[in-house]
């Protein structure tokens, strides 16, 4: 690096450094007891000094003078992503498999219920996926196709005490009817404006759940859902069980997430899911080829919608009491970080993206103080440097290819 | 001509919001013909090819196709019935592969092997769509990307074909190999052609008859040929 080049860098580095610190200042200096300047001054002072030897390092890095590290580091992990390449891509999905079927035997129960948040929020991220990442439907509201899932299966459970099994379809179905009366009037604005109208009607589900008295029960909520219950071998003979303990309703979500995916997959590689991704790129054009455009949006938002309503169904078995609060705009927030942050229409990002968004936080329990901060900090570096998701979707070409 | 017009527009306005695009066209296109309408910027000649997709639904008149109205019904329906349009600035799909954009051009029909053999003669007529088929269509060249924008249209088996500006930002060179295909899809084919164009004496060579547009309006009417040899026409759009 030249010397102007570095002093360049520095003297951002010094501008930086004192924005940071008038940032930091009102944040930890202003107190009831009146001004402070030791606290901040110390802790600007650490992070001064930390990105100071950060960025030092990086500089000597570009002039070279960690090659003889970084070379061969290089061409290891070379060797490692070729080899890597060779195995057919079945045998990666059948390891995870593997390993997501033994999960429960070597962890404990703190675990399984940290397995089961990101199973659920896979499948609530992978709906998603179809209306944003697939055909471009900006929804900011999606969290209420869960909610809608929940309190079906709540309801039904509860009055008529209809099977699990029974109402997961009929979750589903419900879902995909609300979305229906949700996007008919919606899916004909575009942009900006789909994104605030999806988030109102989002607001009006839940304001609807928790004011609905005499069908809701409120803010209360709904107490006494049924757990799963299936037939199975006991004792020498057949005989109905509830899957009530956590490693059971592991792999009932672990089924549901991989029927998700599955089905998530066909889509992508069906023609619907093309001419999803049609209407995302160029709408008139794609009106122009035949494509009822209102008719496309509609069936995008019906399935992810779908997808919602079968996690929410499983959300009320697990938890075995729905209120309105669990269905907030945070949560809707949180499902569309997951697919930004993943990668827009790719599967394996969103799963990542869940994955980084549920289990991470709980692994850092420690500095839970800090999260959102942490949060914000990661989300940025993200855009700055993978703007395309941690896995971005590639699957145009890869597609092809497969066909000859 | 005693034929029945494949297509007639008859007095035809639309307008954008509150003002006027078009005011009362009326044109007639026969079978088999390749028919231009010309005219300068904002002569409403992209309104007229996006009223007759009904895409822009117009204020009044009537537009037939094959002797019935078709204004008002809904744009995605009328590919199926074999009128097609390769819209102004190509809007190809820039992150499908230029097999898959084709395979959009015909997304209303089950027929496989069909499907199958007109992405062929769609390569035939392009072979540099048949190397790049793996390619996404952002990736392509400008002239590529009119060549993608024709062969999906073409995969709807258009009997009516509209194209709108296909010269636009392209090299001479290009401009005529495109041209020389749009000839021969009418000829080899017998697509019926309405070519929008700027470039009038370009695109009035490879036509049978033209209309000229001037704010809104036909201001003339004629053969390719009498309209290339009129003088006011070669003043006002032929550059002499």
């Amino acid at each position: 690096m030249t010397i102007p080049a570095s002093r360049k860098l520095w003297l951002g580095y010094a501008v930086a450094m004192l924005w940071l610190y008038v940032l930091l200042w009102p944040l930890i200096g202003i107190k009831p007891e009146g001004l402070e300047f030791a606290t901040s001054t110390e802790i600007w002072a650490k992070l001064a000094v930390v990105s100071a030897i950060l960025l030092a390092l990086w500089q000597l890095k570009q002039r070279g003078v960690f090659d003889f590290v970084s070379r061969p580091a290089q061409a290891a992990s070379q060797v490692f992503t070729k080899a890597a390449d060779r195995v057919p891509t079945w045998i990666w999905l059948v390891f995870v498999l593997a390993g997501a079927l033994v999960f429960p035997f070597l962890t404990e129960r703190y675990a399984h219920d940290v397995a089961i948040s990101v199973l659920v929020y896979i499948c609530l991220g992978l709906g998603l996926n179809v209306v944003v990442g697939m055909a471009g439907l900006l929804d900011l509201g999606y969290i209420a196709f869960y909610g809608v899932g929940a309190y079906t299966y709540a309801l039904l459970s509860v009055h008529f005490g209809l099977s699990f099994w029974l109402c997961l379809p009929l979750a589903g179905a419900f879902a995909a009817v609300a979305g229906c009366i949700i996007g008919y009037p919606t899916l004909r604005m575009r942009g900006d404006y789909l994104a605030i109208v999806t988030l109102g009607f989002g607001e009006i589900v839940r304001i609807v759940l928790n004011n609905w008295m005499s069908l809701t029960n409120g803010p209360n909520g709904i107490l006494g859902i049924k757990a799963p219950g299936v037939y199975w071998w006991q004792d020498g003979k057949v005989e109905h069980i509830w899957l009530g303990s956590l490693e059971q309703l592991y792999y009932v979500i672990l089924g549901l997430a991989v029927c998700t995916v599955v089905a998530v997959y066909r889509i992508n590689n069906s023609r619907i899911g093309r001419a999803f991704e049609a209407v995302r790129e160029d709408q008139t054009a794609a009106e122009l080829m035949g494509v009822n455009t209102l008719g496309i949006k509609l069936l995008a938002y019906a399935m992810g919608a779908i997808f919602g309503g079968l996690a929410g169904a499983f959300f009320a078995s697990r938890m075995r009491f729905v209120s309105p609060e669990s269905f907030t705009f945070i949560e809707s927030a949180m499902v569309l970080a997951m697919v930004v942050l993943g990668g827009m229409g790719s599967i394996p990002g969103v799963i990542l993206g869940a994955l980084a968004l549920i289990a991470l936080p709980e692994i850092f329990r420690g500095f839970e103080l800090y999260r959102m901060f942490v949060f914000g900090g990661v989300m940025a570096m993200m855009m700055l440097f993978r703007p395309k998701g941690l896995w971005p979707a590639k699957r145009m070409g890869v597609r092809s290819e497969e066909k000859d | 001509m005693t034929q029945q017009p494949i297509l007639e527009l008859k007095n035809v306005s639309a307008a954008y919001g509150r003002i006027k695009a078009i005011k009362d066209i009326s044109l007639k296109v026969y079978p088999g013909e390749v028919v231009s309408i010309i005219g300068a910027n904002g002569a409403g000649k992209s309104t007229t090819l996006m009223s007759i997709s009904c895409v822009l639904p117009i204020t009044g008149g009537e537009i037939l196709y094959d002797g019935v109205r078709i204004d008002g019904t809904a744009p995605d329906l009328l590919p199926a019935r074999g009128l097609c349009q390769v819209p102004e600035g190509r809007r190809i799909f820039p992150r499908l592969t230029v097999e898959e954009n084709l395979d959009m051009g015909a997304f209303f029909r089950k027929d496989k092997a069909g499907i199958l053999h007109d992405m062929n003669r769609v390569f035939q007529l392009f072979p540099i769509l048949q190397e790049r088929r793996r390619q996404h269509g952002g990736t392509l060249s400008g002239g590529e990307q009119q060549m993608l924008a024709m062969g999906r249209a073409l995969m709807s088996r258009p009997r009516l074909l509209l194209l709108d500006e296909p010269s636009l930002g392209l090299a001479p060179l290009i401009v005529q190999q495109i041209f020389r295909i749009i000839r021969e899809i009418n000829e080899s084919d017998g697509v019926t052609v309405v070519l929008v164009e700027q470039n009038a004496n370009l695109a009035l060579q490879a036509s049978n008859r033209g209309y000229v547009l001037e704010t809104g309006n036909v201001i003339m009417e004629d053969d390719a040929q009498a309209l290339l040899a009129n003088p006011d026409i070669r003043k006002a759009y032929l550059g002499e």
